[in-house]
């Protein structure tokens, strides 16, 4: 069994206060912290080694450019990935959206079809917009139930031999929601669709196989597995990696240029134009180190266990509704308080060293679905406690006290 | 009573509390006491975008005095409005325009004047002014 007092230890942060009130840190959706293995690593980066990669000839970029190198295979390994040239790094979840849509600016005509699915984070819709205002494309949105869980009837309707992409989460950020992310892939790839899936959410809990399940594009940032921010990977099918046009032009992604033609480099550096994020991504490896260390199964059955704890002890709050109730969920808890605005009770629980985040986690339309302005979001990592989802209740209960 | 009167009777009022609890119990309190603004005023055009809480402001000249009617969905924040409106309404446009905010400092509520902390707030404070400068000027 997981022990987390001892992992809390290696998290420098965890031990601070904010407002005079040890800090209890229910904000993991939005990033995760950092624990010292990591950070480490970042300090002997820059005291060691920093040094421009792929193109020195001495001695110090060509540690960095191996050290940057074996990250990308750790990574290939962690999400098993059949090559390492399919892993790709991006700044973060964001960067590998953009990067797909804009290349299938080429790949779409008017009339193709894009789905994607109702509970998407602003990140998996706008890009895809833009996409189809570029193309003609129209985009379809597969519905959601009450609980949060998408109307797997309704995709498959929607499915037709027009459907060239579909875009889903692994993991919704406002609700939690674990989509069925095997069964979409399949049904997809029956029409010939392209499925892309942002591994956000999930990636901290979840360890994908990219190869069991078939998908085409899998999508993660560092800053939410105990990596650093601005750093993320984009995995890709060799053969639709080859497919898409780069993304952006600059140094590193190209073979050969003249004034009158470029050649462009092999992937994965086809779509890594400039300086990386070299200090980064060799933390994000660090960082899954970290993470096996302790064992994804040993998480995610601990944060289960503490997610039934915090839903049962916040259920008993009169007046608390929780949104995002689906079978298969995360740890997070999206919770509003009936006459009270989520903000003020954010507002209250900051005072109280409790830090959660409030608002609509920029997935307006799921707020719309429930007509809510947004919620409070309560999400637990594994190095959080029972003492803690006891502090949160009873800081619930206080600003409920004040505010009604 | 001018605006920096008023301030500083604010102030006043907020120095007896000791902790943060007993000046966001007395912001709760104030802002369930704001008189509200008429439902007809409550429309898209007089929302102030925050990121979170939605705000709305609608203000009308009063002879030379301008006066301010407000709300919020949030309470804290309605609490804060009510304290802004007790500072700025039923004032002359010009004072408004040249009165400062640092008062807010002083009662301990920062955070809530923070341009990054997402209530809309900084937007209500402009909001407030830009409604003095309009009206200043239909008064000259």
């Amino acid at each position: 069994m997981l022990n987390a007092q001892k992992i809390r230890k290696d998290f420098p942060i965890l031990s601070r206060e904010v407002n005079g009130k040890p800090l209890v840190y229910l904000d993991n959706a939005a990033t995760s912290q950092t624990p010292q293995q990591v950070i480490e690593v970042i300090v002997d980066y820059y005291s060691s080694y920093n040094a421009n990669i792929h193109r020195g000839v001495h001695f110090l970029s060509q540690e960095a450019t191996d050290k940057y190198e074996q990250a990308r295979q750790k990574i290939q390994r962690h999400f098993n990935a059949s090559k390492a040239k399919e892993i790709i790094f991006t700044s973060g979840t964001t960067h590998g959206i953009n990067l797909v849509a804009n290349g299938f600016s080429s790949l779409l005509q008017k009339g193709d079809e894009i789905l994607v699915s109702a509970m998407e984070h602003h990140s998996n819709i706008v890009p895809w917009q833009m996409l189809a205002e570029r193309t003609g494309a129209i985009l379809k949105v597969i519905p959601m139930n009450e609980q949060g869980e998408l109307m797997m009837n309704e995709y498959r309707n929607l499915l037709s031999s027009n459907t060239k992409l579909v875009f889903c989460n692994h993991v919704s950020n406002a609700l939690g929601t674990i989509n069925p992310i095997a069964t979409i892939i399949d049904e997809a790839h029956k029409v010939g669709a392209a499925v892309l899936i942002d591994g956000a959410q999930a990636a901290p809990h979840i360890k994908a196989d990219v190869q069991a399940l078939n998908v085409d594009f899998y999508t993660v940032s560092a800053h939410k597995m105990c990596g650093p921010t601005g750093v993320g990977v984009l995995y890709g099918k060799e053969e639709w990696l080859n497919k898409l046009p780069p993304y952006q032009g600059g140094g590193e992604m190209i073979a050969e240029v003249t004034f009158e033609k470029t050649t462009y480099a092999d992937l994965p550096h086809k779509f890594e134009a400039g300086t990386p994020n070299i200090c980064g991504g060799i933390a994000f490896g660090a960082a899954l180190d970290y993470l096996n260390s302790i064992g994804f199964s040993e998480m995610e059955a601990y944060e289960h266990e503490l997610l039934d704890y915090a839903t049962n002890k916040l259920l008993e709050i009169e007046g608390l509704k929780i949104y995002g109730t689906a079978q298969e969920k995360t740890s997070v808890i999206s919770f509003n308080i009936e006459g009270v605005h989520p903000y003020d009770i954010g507002t209250i629980l900051d005072k109280l060293g409790i830090a959660v985040r409030t608002g609509h986690h920029c997935a307006q339309p799921i707020m719309d679905f429930y007509k809510i302005p947004g919620t409070v979001r309560a999400s637990f990592s594994f190095y959080n406690t029972k003492e803690e989802v006891d502090i949160l209740v009873e800081g619930v209960k206080r600003a409920k006290n004040m505010l009604l | 009573m001018d605006i920096k009167e008023i301030q500083e009777e604010i102030v006043d009022e907020f120095s007896m509390f000791d902790d943060w609890m007993q000046r966001y119990e007395y912001m709760i309190e104030l802002g369930k006491s704001l008189p509200l603004i008429d439902e007809k005023y409550k429309t898209e055009d007089n929302i102030i975008k925050g990121c979170q809480s939605k705000v709305w402001v609608h203000a009308e000249l009063e002879e030379d005095k301008l006066v301010f009617t407000a709300d919020s969905d949030a309470i804290i924040t309605k609490g804060i409005i009510a304290i802004l409106i007790r500072a700025f309404s039923n004032q002359k446009p010009q004072d408004i325009i040249d009165a400062d905010t640092e008062f807010i400092d002083e009662i301990g509520l920062k955070e809530h004047l923070s341009p990054t902390r997402a209530n809309g707030l900084v937007s209500m404070i402009k909001q407030l002014k830009l409604y003095a400068v309009a009206y200043q000027t239909q008064l000259n």
